[in-house]
């Protein structure tokens, strides 16, 4: 071996830039790593588990539809029957975008222990598809003329109600009296009256009431509590929350059938309470656009909005609630708003404080809405040590001025503009939406969650705890206590914007404060904005 | 005419390429290794242009783990086969593999968005450049010049 100095130094040259190129490398993620231990220490987050939920053990729970619309054949897909036409269509959809994978999702969930019995729909052509869809050799399904009928056949355990919302309250009413369970569509109610009613029957009944908020199935939501709870924002003082859509659909300018006639729909029904008009397709198959049937961004958006941030804070109904807005951006004879500001103020509410005693009280929920601009603007906490971004992701920014966390900030190892914290159960699954009103959706957390990274349909979650429940006992994510505070707060906002006034909630004995000369009741169903004492015409 | 004294700044030229190359590669393997929750998943998902779908099949929760452990295997052979100047051109190869995968993943053709690029491309973009960088240092090794390989060149002369 006759190796010379400068063969060494040429031959191992390499081995030093290794080594010092590995050595960089792991310090740094190493480094990284530690000062992200550091923080997630201090914040000491724990993300949620799934919750377990006890089997639907025994005879299969026999479950009547009532409504098959665009909302009751979802409910039914969560309940694990799917038409054989939304099927094609899925089929074909995920020819032309292999990251659409609702019908691969839909046939990877797991099956319920329930049993379509029956269905109940005023328009014949929903109805028979129904039947058609789900009717088997050893489960012919019934088809109900209306729904005391489908309620007293003896037939049903439990009846989902996705129907319009004049129709929610009267048809839950009716069921729970007959100890029959109850899965019914938000808002709970379209009037005050029946909010309470509604109540005392539930309260009453041997049944179980479940309102159909999805999203309180959503991981991030109870994460989203856990992180308000541990107090990492601090004192939250606003909440910005917001509907943000542009297209006919999240109008609800729904397609109008070509079988829709006289003939087909059992027009009376439909109707009910409703002021007695003629036939007008329009009005059957886009009534939330009327406040005779459904009560507009209030009570269709505004409460997926309030429930979920109800559901992580627990705050309750709004002492005061004023709105405004109007119909600025669909002028199609609508007489709900399209454009929608609600502010609800919780001058008592606390979400805890870093700062003296007695400094920080009180909130303000701020809901604004628009049906003619798709800016994404997401819901956001506002908190004196940090701001929340919630959704199916969860971001938390510090604050620069916050006082929890000012030793970190001044040490660098927080900054303003960088998130301190992200919970993303969906780091790993790609996601196709269809439409602009599903991202819509999709991005408040409100159609689907993460269980390991699998993506899971909210409803089809909150269906089976609703019917675990019903079998085993136990509590429900959004029973009668949570629906009546979302109805009431939802109904104080449209009668807010309907009247023009605030409308003032007496916590203590749990009514609104009445305002002389208003009948709350005729106002909310009043066909428009309300004009007091003198001309009250039909818009 | 190439004289010796060109053949010798040839020869420094193409080492230095190597070494910078080589030093991104294990910087990028390196940083991959020691994060376990890295994951080429963003990468294959947002795919483009004509081999969109393949990739794309690449994300399944099957096959990814392996995807990812293949990549930080692949920079780290890169990085140290041309650090240390040992077995170069097989090195060289897979560099020019994994780089021509990178490119079409997300390739700079015209009409497809470009995601995540610091600079404005046209057909030609970095990790080409790149991969052209590494077919020189295939075909004009200089591991014997500087490396592991001058070694293994003087056992070759004694045998």
């Amino acid at each position: 071996m006759n190796w010379t100095r400068r063969d060494l130094l040429k031959g191992l040259g390499g081995l030093p830039i290794l080594g010092a190129v590995w050595w960089a490398g792991a310090a740094s993620v190493v480094n990284r790593k530690k000062k992200r231990a550091e923080i997630l220490n201090q914040l000491n987050i724990s993300p949620s588990l799934p919750k377990a939920v006890p089997g639907i053990g025994g005879d299969p729970i026999r479950i009547g539809i009532i409504g098959f619309g665009i909302r009751g054949e979802q409910l039914c897909r969560s309940l694990g029957f799917a038409t054989e036409e939304w099927k094609e269509e899925m089929r074909m959809v995920a020819q032309e975008d292999p990251n659409n994978r609702a019908l691969e999702d839909f046939l990877r969930q797991d099956k319920l222990n329930v049993s379509l019995t029956g269905v109940c729909d005023v328009f014949d052509v929903r109805a028979e598809k129904a039947l058609r869809s789900f009717s088997t050799p050893d489960n012919k399904i019934k088809r109900y003329a209306t729904y005391t009928e489908m309620i007293h056949s003896g037939d049903m355990d439990a009846v989902v109600i996705a129907t319009p919302d004049h129709w929610h309250a009267p048809m839950a009413i009716e069921a729970l009296n007959n100890n029959i369970h109850v899965y019914v569509e938000k808002p709970m109610t379209h009037t005050i009256e029946e909010t309470y009613e509604l109540r005392e029957a539930a309260k009453k009944s041997k049944a179980t009431l479940q309102i159909g908020h999805q999203h309180r199935q959503t991981l991030s939501f109870r994460t989203a509590k856990d992180i308000v709870e541990k107090g990492i924002l601090g004192h939250v003082s606003l909440i910005q929350t917001n509907t943000n859509r542009n297209d006919d659909n999240g109008a609800w300018n729904y397609d109008i059938h070509n079988q829709a006639s006289a003939q087909t729909i059992d027009w009376e029904q439909f109707l009910g309470s409703a002021p007695k008009i003629p036939f007008n397709k329009n009005h059957f198959f886009r009534w939330r656009k009327w406040w005779a049937y459904g009560s507009g961004l209030s009570g269709d958006l505004l409460t997926h909005d309030y429930d979920r941030l109800n559901c992580v804070l627990n705050m309750g109904i709004p002492d005061t609630v004023s709105a405004s807005g109007g119909i600025y951006t669909h002028n199609d004879g609508r007489n709900v708003p399209d454009v929608l500001q609600v502010n609800m103020e919780f001058p008592r509410f606390s979400t805890g404080s870093s700062q003296v005693e007695g400094k920080e009280q009180g909130m303000t929920f701020c809901y604004s809405a628009s049906l003619g601009n798709s800016f994404n603007r997401p819901t956001i906490l506002m908190g004196h040590d940090a701001t929340m971004e919630l959704g199916n992701k969860l971001t938390i920014w510090p604050d620069m001025a916050s006082t929890k966390y000012a030793d970190m900030l001044e040490g660098e190892k927080l900054r303003p503009n960088i998130p301190m914290y992200q919970y993303n159960p969906a780091a790993n699954v790609p996601d196709a939406v269809s439409s602009a009103t599903s991202q819509y959706f999709a991005d408040k957390g409100l159609m689907w969650t993460y269980i390991d990274g699998v993506r899971v349909d909210s409803t089809f979650l909150h269906m089976r705890e609703w019917l675990s429940v019903i079998k085993n006992g136990g509590k429900l994510s959004c029973g009668i206590k949570e629906g009546f505070e979302e109805a009431i707060s939802a109904h104080m906002a449209g009668l807010s914007w309907k009247t023009g006034r605030k409308i003032e909630w007496d916590a203590e004995n749990e009514v609104l404060k009445p305002i002389s000369g208003i009948n709350f009741d005729e106002v909310l169903l009043f066909n428009g904005k309300w004009k007091e004492s003198s001309e009250n015409l039909e818009v | 005419m190439v004289t010796t004294a060109h053949d010798r700044k040839v020869k420094i030229s193409i080492t230095l390429l190597r070494v910078l190359i080589g030093w991104h590669f294990l910087y990028e393997g390196i940083v991959k290794l020691y994060n376990p929750e890295w994951t080429s998943f963003g990468y294959l998902a947002s795919a483009q242009g004509p081999f969109k779908s393949i990739f794309y099949s690449l994300t399944a929760p099957s096959i990814i783990d392996w995807v990812d452990n293949l990549n930080v295997t692949a920079l780290l052979v890169v990085g140290i086969t041309f650090l240390l100047g040992i077995f170069e051109k097989k090195g060289a190869l897979v560099g020019i593999c994994l780089l021509g995968l990178y490119y079409l993943a997300h390739p700079s053709f015209p009409g497809i968005q470009q995601i995540n690029v610091e600079g404005n491309y046209w057909l030609v973009n970095k990790n080409l450049i790149e991969l052209g960088a590494c077919i020189v240092i295939y075909n004009y090794p200089t591991a014997r010049f500087f490396g592991l390989g001058l070694f293994r060149k003087r056992k070759l002369i004694k045998k």
